[in-house]
């Protein structure tokens, strides 16, 4: 016997953070990659590549080492961090932004069996997937420059992973709270790139102000910097562990952040 | 004798305010399972208010709502397992092509990855976009692309279906091609709820019609009952200079007549039911635009 329309199937209750709900998201976003894959993949390259060589040799010409490392080592590590930041903060800021405001895409997505909570995750994992990729290509430009491997580089990926994450996280808050994308330029200026300048990138924190090196421990940049760089040169155990919970807790508390704020912009 | 059916989508006294303006003001509305409700009204009347709550995107601040049996917004995401939605905007990936599309909303309709070529298969062929699978959205026409929307909704068989404004903006043409094939989706079964401000769409398509305006219905019914209910069988169209229609107007209005004044002409309705008394002029057979300017006070789009 066929089912007629109004049969009604057994209700089932959907829960939160489904997986199906959560793969759907990321397909979605794995299959549009497909089509901008070449010109992230060029940028993410380049970028790092330019920082390296301006950086590395220009100014390393001029200084041969820091904190004990030379300084190629010192920036090749540090950039890490900036790839982390770039590939992932803005992805998510300008990529939310357009996908609510422009294209519609979340009132497509949200009429299917997915919540806000499930989307703003899907866009971070997915962002932060790319962002565990993308943050190593420093690391491979700087061996090409004469940084030695290490077994502690394959912890890179998963660092970059989780702090992007929460960049992710932060850049999809920025998008729900602000009601113009010209008003980035705000966020771009005030906020992002002081934390990147005070995170130990490109010269060490211990010689920048007081209140900069208090600002730098809350700076979860310099978290990544830090772990970055001790995965690559040494662990140092318990300091390790603490630079972890920094970038771990700034994930979580900016993950619901962005649920808090994706949900008032998308739910009314 | 047989149960009746539970109603595929219930609305009882939904209000939703956005600030000062309540959009939606004491609703109710009902889709019968397997038939085609028209939600007809003006712009601004709460037609697309009323889709968002279905769909929870709107959350209402008073009444009771359920789509599918599932109480809103609290099993609003089963009810969205079960139903697909049409938007007015057209909010599909345009660097995708027609394939991709589909690929990606089975994944969020979780179709069995088994089932997964067969919906798409299904899906491209409902659009009739056989030929242009594999073309990239933002090469298809206005019409395809809004063929693609539907069958972008029906990937996942859904139970229900949201039109909101199915064939907006679009032209006479590709208006008949998705009428003929919403009108083949009703046939199976399929329950829908549309919304528009186009008269004969909604004369076509609908089992119900329901007139909204300033955020409730003002009147809900056939086509046929509604007409025979606010203006009667015939009407008579009185022509002249403005202060003419103006006269004609007051004399009919003095007559117990309803009248709905277009630019040129005055349409006395309800001629019919008189014995005499009519005024002087072309007389026509009543229709549903001349009750839904009677009862919203707007002018067709």
């Amino acid at each position: 016997m066929s089912a007629s329309p109004s049969s009604r199937p057994a209700k089932r209750r959907l829960g939160r953070l489904e997986r199906p709900a959560l793969r759907g998201v990321l397909v979605r976003e794995m299959i549009n990659f497909s089509s901008y894959w070449r010109s992230t993949t060029f940028s993410s390259t380049v970028e790092p590549t330019i920082f390296l060589l301006a950086f590395g040799f220009g100014f390393g010409s001029l200084v041969s080492e820091v904190g004990g490392f030379r300084y190629v080592e010192f920036v090749g590590t540090g950039v890490v961090a900036t790839a982390v930041l770039f590939s992932s903060v803005f992805p998510a800021m300008f990529g939310t932004f357009i996908k609510y405001q422009f294209q519609h895409t979340y009132d497509a997505i949200l009429a299917a069996p997915v919540d806000t909570e499930e989307l703003v995750t899907g866009e971070a994992l997915w962002i932060a997937t790319r962002t565990g990729v993308y943050g190593c290509t420093p690391l491979l430009v700087a061996m090409i420059f004469g940084l030695d491997p290490s077994w502690g580089m394959l912890a890179v990926p998963p660092i970059a992973f989780l702090a992007g994450f929460g960049w992710a996280c932060f850049g999809i808050s920025i998008a729900a709270f602000l009601k113009s994308i010209e008003n980035f330029n705000y966020v771009t200026s005030s906020v992002i790139t002081p934390l990147f300048l005070v995170a130990g990138t490109f010269f060490p924190i211990d010689q920048l102000p007081e209140g900069a090196q208090i600002a730098a421990q809350i700076n979860p940049l310099y978290h990544c910097v830090e772990l970055v760089r001790h995965a690559v040169f040494g662990w140092e155990g318990a300091t390790d562990a603490a630079h972890l919970g920094a970038i771990a807790g700034f994930g979580l508390v900016m993950w619901r952040v962005a649920i808090f704020g994706m949900e008032r912009k998308l739910v009314t | 004798m047989p149960a009746t059916p539970s109603p595929a989508i219930s609305l009882r006294g939904v209000v939703k305010c956005f600030g000062s303006i309540r959009a939606v003001d004491g609703l109710d509305l009902e889709v019968p399972e397997g038939t085609c409700v028209g939600l007809l009204g003006p712009n601004g009347a709460g037609k697309s208010t009323t889709m968002k709550l279905l769909t929870a995107q709107a959350i209402a601040d008073e009444g009771e709502l359920s789509v599918l049996g599932y109480r809103l917004p609290g099993e609003s995401k089963q009810a969205r397992a079960e139903c697909g939605v049409v938007p007015q905007l057209d909010n599909l990936d345009t660097t995708l092509t027609v394939e991709q599309n589909l690929i990606v909303f089975a994944h969020l309709y979780r179709i069995e990855r088994g089932e997964r070529a067969a919906a798409v298969d299904r899906a491209v062929r409902i659009a009739n976009l056989d030929e242009r699978r594999d073309s990239k959205v933002d090469e298809l026409s206005g019409g395809m692309r809004r063929r693609l929307l539907i069958a972008r909704a029906l990937v996942h068989r859904p139970r229900m279906l949201l039109l909101d404004e199915p064939t907006v903006g679009l032209d006479p043409q590709v208006r008949q091609e998705l009428w003929a094939l919403i009108d083949g989706l009703r046939s199976e079964g399929t329950s829908i709820l549309m919304s528009t401000h186009y008269i004969e769409e909604a004369e076509r398509l609908a089992d119900t019609v329901t007139i909204m305006a300033e955020g409730h219905a003002v009147a809900a019914g056939r086509p046929a009952q509604l007409v025979a209910e606010h203006v009667g069988g015939q009407a008579v169209e009185v022509y002249g200079a403005p202060e003419e229609l103006t006269a004609a107007e007051a004399a009919a209005t003095q007559r117990g007549f309803r009248t709905r004044r277009t630019g040129t002409s005055v349409a006395v309705l309800g001629t019919d039911a008189t014995n005499g008394g009519a005024p002087e002029g072309r007389p026509r057979v009543t229709t549903l635009e001349d009750v839904f300017v009677l009862l919203t006070g707007e002018e067709v789009a």
